[in-house]
């Protein structure tokens, strides 16, 4: 084991002090969402203590002040994921509402009947529906790059289906079925080749790994905060400028705009021509202080801790008889997706929660893969960086535990 | 090493789901609905044979959590030979009984179902031993369709 602080870690996150039915949590549903440090939820409280007020619109100091951090959050953003300026960083709801925003206006704007996108099987619903709703409203046609056993994408049968019709693809990065890492480089390059711009859903990847949106080209990058470690009820759609530019707003309303009459109105620049309305201002200082947390422990030295933490639960669940691990793919992240024979993933939450440990056990948002793995639901346990291998030794114990007791 | 689950997962369960009963495709039913539970995927065709208003034969297939297989199969044993009055009210006192709302539901009323109580400790569960339910409440009233918890 390479050496990572965890129990330092540990304690900086509150919440892994909790008991749960008098045991010890053993928190494993991080993929639905994470849990925050104390510097998040101290900046937080500090903001609505000390830094609260309206953003954009008073000369008074408080408003100026939380101004300030709000966009001292937006230069967090950009330098974490190395974007090019903070006029590509756009303030949205999370992952969700940013590919909505992208679907409603960009879409809206450049489908028309017979076009195509080009998603893959193993999407969240957030990266299916969107396009669906576009596809009713344009004519435009949704494409499905199928996937192999492994939980892995056909590359061939994705280079097939880019056609001359292909307006957009859109691909998730890391996949919270499966775990799943996509080729998103390859990706890219081949849609660039033929002009064809590529949004990243990236909801599951930057927890885990150093994000670098220009290194990787792509056009649009999406995610959410509450799975960085930061607050729910933010996420960010990062935008190539000359794109964003071109596009339609989303929504009206206050900050969006420059100059209203009833006449007329002129929309304000970038960013805030695609944020309408106030934001959720303490939550976005809280993501700020969320990334200079992880670039403190370092993007980097996390993905390798999490990889071993993988590692070590992959062998662990192989040994136990009558599990069977959903996506096995050779570029992973830290997520173990697996069914037990005639066990239900609800009664195993179920069990496990007994003993204290929470894991997912459902279809994800990702009813497609369940379809195609022919099972209802899957219980899934997804690592974060405050994991332990013994608290995988107790998500193991358990399973093998419930089996005995389910005879 | 489960103690705590001993009042949700009764022997009588594990029983029901390793054995369900009445577990077959009803070729000659006159009634025939599914339950589906978005939430968890959990899928069920509930066959009856009715004779006038009484129950003369009832079956499920599909699949599920040991909850919701023992409740379907529970139920398909002790609605047999009740008329459709009868079903509806085990039905409702059934629902008051899961969802806690009558604290002092007489479980004597429910017999074997008394088995099911536990799940009102697990809110998140309640749905899993009520699906067989709904699924025959729409049966009864002939609504020859899908139906779903949500
Ligand atoms: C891959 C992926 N995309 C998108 C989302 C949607 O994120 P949110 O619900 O925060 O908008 C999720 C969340 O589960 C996800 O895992």
């Amino acid at each position: 084991m390479t050496h990572f602080p965890v129990e330092k870690i540990r304690l900086d996150f509150p919440i892994l002090e909790e008991k749960i039915r008098n045991k010890p949590l053993v928190y494993l549903d991080n993929a639905a969402s994470c849990q925050k440090p104390n510097a998040v939820i101290d900046t937080i409280s500090h903001v609505y203590r000390h830094d609260y007020a309206n953003v954009h619109r008073g000369v008074h100091t408080l408003s100026v002040r939380s101004t300030d951090k709000f966009e001292n959050a937006r230069e967090k953003i950009r330098a974490f994921i190395n974007a090019d300026s903070t006029k590509e960083i756009i303030f949205t709801k999370g992952a969700t509402e940013s590919i909505n925003l992208v679907a409603q206006t960009y879409g809206k704007a450049n489908l028309k009947p017979g076009d195509e996108i080009l998603i893959t099987a193993m999407e969240h619903h957030s990266n299916i529906v969107p396009w669906q709703m576009l596809c009713e409203q344009t004519g435009a046609l949704l494409k499905v790059a199928p996937i192999n056993q492994q939980g892995e994408l056909i590359f061939t049968e994705f280079e097939k289906l880019l056609g001359d019709k292909t307006r957009l693809v859109a691909v998730v990065h890391m996949s919270n079925a499966l775990g799943t890492i996509n080729p998103v480089k390859k990706i890219i390059d081949l849609a660039h080749s033929r002009s064809i711009p590529v949004l990243l859903d990236g909801a599951q990847a930057i927890p885990h790994m150093a994000v670098d949106v220009q290194a990787l080209d792509c056009d649009f990058y999406v995610f959410s905060g509450h799975k960085l470690y930061g607050p729910s009820g933010v996420g960010v759609l990062y935008g190539k400028q000359a794109l964003l530019e071109a596009m339609p707003p989303y929504q009206g309303g206050g900050d969006m705009i420059r100059k209203v009459t009833f006449e007329e109105t002129e929309y304000n620049s970038l960013p805030y021509k695609f944020e309408a309305g106030t934001p959720s201002i303490a939550d976005v200082i809280g993501l700020g202080a969320a990334i200079d947390y992880l670039n403190d422990v370092g993007m980097d030295t996390i993905a390798a801790y999490e990889a071993e933490l993988l590692d070590y639960a992959t062998e662990k669940a192989r040994q136990i008889k009558g599990l069977r691990i959903i996506g096995e793919a050779a570029e992973k992240g830290a997520i173990l997706s697996f069914v037990l024979d005639r066990i239900h993933p609800h009664d195993i939450g179920t069990m496990l929660d007994s003993l204290g440990v929470a894991i997912r056990a459902g279809h994800h948002c990702a009813m497609p893969v369940m379809d195609f793995y022919e099972v209802p639901a899957t219980a899934r346990a997804s690592f974060a960086m405050y994991n332990t291998q013994q608290e995988i030794d107790v998500l193991m114990n358990g399973i093998e535990s419930l089996i005995e007791v389910f005879g | 090493m489960f103690d705590d689950l001993r009042d949700l997962y009764q022997e009588v369960i594990f029983d029901h789901n390793r054995n369900p009963r009445n577990f077959r495709v009803m070729d000659n039913a006159d009634r025939k609905v599914e339950g589906f539970n978005p939430l968890c995927g959990d899928r069920l065709t509930l066959y009856l044979k009715m004779s006038g208003d009484v129950i003369e034969d009832a079956s499920f297939q599909g699949s599920g959590c040991a909850i919701s297989t023992a409740s379907v199969s529970l139920m398909t044993e002790i609605i047999k030979g009740k008329t459709e009055a009868e079903a509806e009210a085990l039905f409702k006192t059934f629902h008051e009984m899961t969802t806690g709302k009558d604290e002092a539901i007489q479980l004597e009323a429910v017999g074997k179902l008394a088995v099911l109580a536990g799940v009102r400790e697990y809110p998140a569960r309640v749905k899993c031993a009520t699906l067989a339910w709904h699924t025959l409440d729409a049966a009864l009233k002939n609504e020859q369709k899908s139906i779903s918890t949500e």
